[in-house]
């Protein structure tokens, strides 16, 4: 039934159609409207036979999320940013059991600077800890792919952690298409775990591996990523079926057929980034947009034969390698390796800095005749930055910087 | 060889073939419903032999009793949450288990947060019969899942659990923990300078802080007392909601006492005074075990090189005082020493 309803509140209806057993709450901005939301279903009954548990913490939560889906029940919970880093151990420790754990993400910046706002720093830190990450470009996707992240997670007993821009989406109040329950049903089957605490059927669960055989260990899970970018088309396909959406799968295309230059970026940045390629085509030649929704695992083949005519490859980035550049950049040359094509990193989007149509097409323009560097920070304000390292040059107590750089803000404001 | 002497076990701890006058009561003489489970042959044996712990070790053994006695309890109906440690560690070296029970063990400070989840699956799945118990050494208990375990008792989830107490991280290697008494000589607390050993503070008291959660019953227990042990957690068992058993278990190869003492130290701790054993319900201390016979804490100290600087190369009078002032404190408070008939046998 398409409903005119926030995006948080669109993912808590999905997720509560996927009928989970138990749901772990924290509270952490953008994230906590989607546990609330969950939580009304659970108390006002329309979730059934589902443990809604508040816990103390997102260590806790996810701690909470690992005993549940290893004692064989279908377990979610949802953070962001500062609660994504607290959960860490806990992180790693879900993927490396093999638990079929779904998590949303509220992509949101890492403080400090404390910072409420979006980009993609959070879920990136976690982009080796072993969990399958999609990314979810509208709200419609975001409430889907959910529904897919649990059969995708069960089917290859692997969490997945489904990530949608803070804010952006997560606030945004536009039309979703919330499934039937019976629809959900047919396309999810209900949990089997591949593993499971049973008193009638006693194994231990965690036990130490030594030198003998972690690298086994950590082979076979790599390899489920690998199966996974041929589960998740499946997946995509199927639900396309059962729905008639065209949802998920590894990535999407717009106009990247004959393109010369193609950009790639991930999330809600797409939609803005598709406008400015169309309003640039009036201008001279075609740029494509690709929109990678399965980031890990990183779909290297299917990549290089998409972009395998492009001469000129720009990938916008809500991250930063501090020290180093761009993330998903790094990961796109690695994958195109040996084709003849240039990949230039546009980390932009920072910390919630709106990441505009106008700023998009003047950087493409840049791109397009040859004249943008390999990293290029979109919309960096010049004057602040230079003011302030030629306070730092003036001796080593110059203050905190990030207060240094507010107190610019308040004299020059943000244009100069 | 040790700094300090340990005293004379074999002349205290003389093999007496007929149990009068001693106060170990021999299954043999006590009715059949007050035999233990470990006397029984239809134990779980729920951490089964083989496994690698040290020689003597208190936490193997506090473990066996505490988990069979759960065992008997829940029908056999238990789940296992373990955090990292040496009880994780030595009983796990795979393909070798020790464990006769579902068993989990996820990290060192997210146990009773896991068992949380496990128990929260077994009442969505209707499994009403089947319990759950979470165990950690006191490392893993009173400082890193210190905030697990809190949120864990604040909701009452229904969870027993299990903190082995042996004073300091052990797996690691010996470091302090903040239930690391004053003086102990630990790996990160060295007995050097001129207050050698941990500090004085104002220490941790983590069965009162479970206490203060009003959760339903909390205990004391120690390797020394194994029938009040496996009773306690026979009465927890048939709870519901939060409960929390600690469990004094000496470490000989952390604390340097002999592997054949470890009964023995763990006695003159609680018969010092300087580990009380006592049970709460939902807040209130219903019940504590008096001493039977006390001794002054260089007693129990003597029997362990971390506490060796104490008396060599001289005796510090003043931190044995301090040391001789806590056990005092707590049998006053806990009410340890009774009336005279009362503690004869
Ligand atoms: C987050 C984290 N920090 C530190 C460790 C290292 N570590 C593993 S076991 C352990 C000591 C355990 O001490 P305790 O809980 O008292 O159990 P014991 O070994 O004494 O029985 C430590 C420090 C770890 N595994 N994880
Ligand atoms: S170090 Fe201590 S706690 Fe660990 S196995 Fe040995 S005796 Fe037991
Ligand atoms: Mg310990």
């Amino acid at each position: 039934m398409l409903k005119q309803i926030e995006g948080s509140r669109g993912v808590a209806e999905a997720v509560a159609l996927c009928r989970p057993e138990v749901i772990c709450a924290y509270p952490i901005s953008p994230q906590t409207h989607i546990v609330e939301a969950c939580g009304e279903l659970v108390k006002s009954g329309e979730l059934e036979n589902c443990e809604y548990i508040n816990v103390e913490s997102e260590f806790a939560a996810l701690s909470v999320a690992i005993g549940a889906s290893a004692a064989g029940a279908r377990s979610y919970t949802a953070t962001a940013s500062q609660g994504l880093l607290f959960m860490a151990e806990a992180v790693y420790n879900a993927a490396g059991l093999g638990l079929p754990i779904v998590m949303t993400i509220g992509n949101r910046a890492i403080g400090a600077p404390i910072n409420i706002w979006n980009d993609h720093s959070d879920a990136m830190s976690m982009r080796d800890a072993g969990w399958i990450q999609l990314y979810a470009e509208t709200n419609q996707e975001a409430a889907d792919l959910h529904i897919q992240a649990f059969r995708l997670a069960e089917r290859l007993s692997c969490p997945v952690m489904v990530c949608m821009d803070g804010f952006i989406l997560t606030h945004a109040y536009e039309g979703i298409d919330i499934p039937d329950q019976a629809e959900v049903d047919a396309f999810l089957p209900p949990f089997v775990p591949q593993q499971v605490l049973d008193p009638a059927d006693p194994y231990s669960i965690g036990a130490m591996v030594g030198p003998e055989a972690f690298t086994e260990v950590r082979y076979l899970a790599h390899d489920k990523q690998i199966q996974a970018l041929e589960v998740i088309p499946e997946i995509q396909s199927a639900f396309e079926e059962q729905f008639g959406r065209d949802s998920g799968g590894l990535f999407h295309t717009h106009h990247c057929d004959g393109a010369a230059t193609i950009v790639v970026t991930m999330g809600s940045l797409a939609g803005t980034l598709k406008d400015a390629v169309d309003e640039l085509a009036e201008e001279g030649p075609r740029v494509g947009v690709l929109t990678l929704s399965c980031y890990r695992p990183f779909p290297k083949a299917e990549l290089r034969e998409a972009l395998k005519k492009a001469k000129r490859i720009i990938v916008v980035e809500k991250c930063l390698a501090t020290g180093f550049g761009g993330i998903v950049s790094t990961d796109l040359r690695m994958a195109l390796q040996g084709m003849e094509l240039i990949v230039k990193t546009v980390v932009a989007g920072l910390g919630g800095r709106p990441v505009t149509r106008p700023a998009l097409k003047s950087m493409l323009r840049r791109a397009l005749k040859g004249e943008l560097a390999d990293l290029h920070f979109l919309d960096l304000n010049r004057g602040m930055v230079d003011r302030e390292l030629a306070n730092q040059r003036k001796g080593i107590a110059t203050g905190p910087t990030a207060e240094n750089l507010l107190k610019d803000v308040a004299i020059h404001g943000t244009g100069a | 060889m040790h700094e300090t002497k340990l005293q004379n076990l074999s002349e205290q701890q003389k093999v007496k073939f007929y149990q009068k006058g001693t106060f170990t009561v021999g299954n043999r003489l006590v009715d059949a419903e007050t035999r233990s489970v470990q006397a029984s042959d239809a134990r779980s044996n729920a951490i089964t032999s083989g496994h690698r712990a040290c020689q003597g070790c208190g936490e193997a053994l506090g473990a066996r009793y505490a988990l069979d006695a759960a065992m008997r309890a829940a029908r056999n109906q238990l789940i296992a949450v373990n955090a990292t440690g040496c009880l994780e560690v030595f009983s796990t070296p795979y393909p070798e288990t020790s464990w006769q029970l579902p068993w989990m063990h996820s990290l060192f400070g997210n146990a009773p947060a896991v068992a949380t989840g496990v128990a929260a699956a077994m009442r969505v799945k209707g499994r009403k019969d089947v319990r759950v118990v979470a165990q950690g050494g006191d490392g893993g208990t009173t400082d890193i899942g210190f905030g697990c375990l809190s949120g864990m008792f604040e909701r009452n989830d229904d969870v027993l659990y299990v903190c082995y107490d042996n004073e300091a991280y052990m797996n690691t290697g010996v470091q302090r923990s903040s239930a690391t008494p004053p003086a102990a000589r630990t790996a990160t607390t060295p007995a050097v300078g001129d207050k050698p050993g941990n500090v004085f503070g104002t220490g941790k008291n983590v069965p009162l802080i479970a206490l203060a959660h009003n959760i339903p019953y909390v205990a004391t227990a120690s390797v020394a007392n194994l029938h009040d042990l496996e009773r306690k957690v026979t009465k927890a068992m048939e709870m519901e909601g939060s409960r929390y058993i600690h469990i004094f278990v000496p470490c000989p190869l952390g604390w340097g006492s002999a592997a054949e003492a470890t009964i023995h130290v763990a006695r003159l701790a609680s018969e010092s005074g300087l580990f009380p054993l006592w049970e709460a319900e939902h807040g209130e201390i219903i019940a504590t075990l008096p001493i039977r016979r006390k001794v002054q804490v260089e007693a129990y100290l003597k029997t362990q090189r971390r506490f060796a600087h104490l008396f060599k190369p001289e005796r510090d009078e003043v931190r044995i005082a301090a040391l001789q002032r806590m056990a005092d404190h707590n049998i006053k408070r806990f009410n340890l020493v009774r009336e005279e008939k009362e503690t004869a046998i």
